[in-house]
């Protein structure tokens, strides 16, 4: 049961994902004004304005907040900008719930937007030597993609998944995809399509890893007595039941984006906990829930495999047993526990910022029943999960 | 390596007797070649790379740590291999060369340390748990024509040797 504490996304709102080049404010007051809109709430009664950073953009995106403000026209609203990596959009989000649980606001608006360059990310520019991002790209050329792959082998090594099951997880969310207008790849791909697909860092191949995009993503939240005055009612409303922006614990033994080793566990013990079970872990605390209560879960596919790692994260499954679940059909859009009903970043293929804030777009929707062409039958409770580099993990529960 | 004067032909004589690392501090440039750490002389934790300033425990307040070697061998804990040139910073090879990345696990410091394999070792010559060791080769040449080292993954028996 929500609390008086679980805060009300009273809107959401995004702009499709794709990739144009064009200014990322562009897309960002797309979202912006659609999520006002979803609302109902003018631009002129948002208090607090949380944006998302972006940092290849400029200097607009290092301030996302302020661009946005000034895009839509200065009201004096206050503002706070976030970077958090892929957590961006999370930590927005927390921004603004905190702001509004502390009494400073009672509607706030949380935004991000991205337009990305093509191919692999690189760390931004200059010589940095003492940047661990930068170092991991001059000194041995470990890309993200060589990350996931270092992952995507201990699964098929240690626990005897197979290249074929990570390409199960692309066809499920391509499948899902086809039926979301937001969704910037709307084709649904075969196994046989994997065949062809040339291998980025072995095993993995080109359709096993997320592509980077353009898209924005907007939602407005606000205290359930401004819900209710608006509303007549808080039936029907979705909760925010929990955001998590979690770290991990010394010594963080799990090789992570962009660390060139782990911690040492010689002197102090590794957690009993890993840091991406902490993540989901800290959210289920906070919301008093459990894997079981998850009717619906967006989780961050930056490749295949990871969407397994996520299952096990989570909780829907001991580890080492992901595999199993997509397989047998269970995380699909119809089965008992469907994972990335929105297509996932198969399908979105990654906008930083906005990411996890369209995360909680997708969820919302799905909750109110308005996922027409990849809706989850009676979704009560939605969960997102993402980690950001640098430690920077995110999970964000609500519920209806 | 500071004292290297901009006269090319002296870089060049230089290098024949003296590797120059493409990162200072992290590994030792004539043998044994081994990674260089950092040890906290509060509590003996080991990180690498090598840091100063605070021991990374959360629950030491030392703020001194030392240079320490770390073991030349190790075990795989997870591999790959690059099918496309990383791009810049990295200085990739024209025509690139798919090359190799293993994290290896080293046992009495408790850490994994990500690295290149020795070029010619691919992923399908490497297993998890298999040993390999510190060895070292060029990363890239400048534009001054001077090689640049850096540590490697270099199995202790390589499959098919003699």
């Amino acid at each position: 049961m929500a609390t008086e504490r679980d805060l009300v996304v009273l809107g959401a709102g995004m702009h499709p994902w794709g990739k144009w080049g064009k200014n990322f404010v562009d897309y960002g007051l797309v979202a912006a004004k659609a999520a006002l809109a979803d609302a109902d709430v003018a631009w002129r009664d948002i208090e607090f304005v949380a944006g998302a950073d972006t940092i290849r953009n400029g200097y607009p995106g290092f301030v996302a907040g302020s661009t946005f403000s000034q895009a839509m026209g200065w009201t004096g609203a206050q503002i706070s900008s976030s970077y958090a990596a892929c957590a961006s959009g999370a930590q927005a989000m927390q921004s603004a719930r905190a702001q509004i649980l502390a009494g400073f606001a009672d509607v706030a608006m949380v935004i991000g937007a991205d337009t990305t360059p093509k191919g692999f990310f690189a760390p931004v520019g200059g010589e940095r030597k003492e940047d661990p991002d930068w170092q991991r790209f001059h000194l041995l050329g470990a890309t993200n993609p060589a990350f996931f792959a270092l992952n995507a082998r201990r699964r098929i090594d240690v626990f005897g998944d197979t290249v074929e099951d990570f390409a199960l997880v692309k066809v499920k969310n391509s499948k899902a995809g086809v039926g979301n207008p937001n969704a910037r790849f709307r084709k649904e791909f075969t196994l046989d399509d994997f065949a062809g697909s040339p291998i980025v860092s072995d095993p993995l191949r080109l359709l096993d890893i997320c592509a980077t995009s353009d898209g924005a993503a907007a939602v407005i939240i606000c205290t359930p007595e401004y819900a209710m005055k608006k509303l007549g009612t808080l039936q029907g409303t979705v909760r925010i039941r929990a955001v998590s922006n979690t770290t991990p614990t010394y010594p963080q033994v799990r090789l992570e984006l962009p660390d060139i080793a782990t911690d040492s566990n010689s002197v102090v013990q590794a957690p009993a906990r890993g840091f991406k079970d902490s993540i989901a872990y800290n959210a289920y605390e906070q919301a008093g829930l459990g894997p079981e209560d998850v009717s619906c879960a967006e989780v961050y596919d930056l490749s295949t495999a990871l969407e397994l790692d996520w299952y096990e994260n989570l909780g829907f499954c001991p580890e080492g047993e992901g595999a199993r679940l997509v397989r047998d059909g269970v995380t699909a859009l119809g089965g008992s526990k469907p994972v990335n009903a929105s297509g996932g970043l198969a399908s979105f293929g990654e906008a930083i910022p906005a990411q996890a804030i369209a995360q909680v777009c997708e969820l919302t929707w799905q909750l109110q029943g308005r996922s027409d062409g990849h809706q989850v039958e009676n979704a009560k409770v939605g969960l997102a999960i993402n980690q950001g580099l640098f430690g920077h993990g995110s999970c964000t529960i609500l519920s209806v | 390596m500071q004292a290297l004067s901009s006269d090319t032909t002296t870089l060049q004589n230089v290098t024949t007797t003296e590797r120059i690392p493409a990162v200072e501090g992290w590994f030792t440039t004539s043998e044994p070649y081994t990674l260089i750490g950092a040890k906290c002389t509060g509590c003996g934790t080991v990180v690498f790379p090598p840091r100063s300033g605070s021991c990374p425990s959360p629950d030491c307040d030392g703020a001194e740590l030392e240079p320490t070697p770390l073991s030349r061998k190790g075990k795989v804990w997870s591999y790959t291999e690059n099918h496309y040139a990383p791009p810049p910073p990295y200085v990739a090879a024209e025509p690139f060369e798919p090359y190799a990345l293993a994290a290896v696990e080293l046992e009495a410091e408790g850490i994994v340390i990500l690295g290149q394999v020795a070029t010619g070792v691919m992923a399908a010559d490497l297993s998890i748990g298999q040993e390999v060791e510190v060895d070292l080769q060029v990363l890239y040449r400048n534009d001054e024509g001077v090689d640049h080292w850096i540590w490697t993954w270099a199995p202790s028996a390589p499959k098919g040797s003699a």
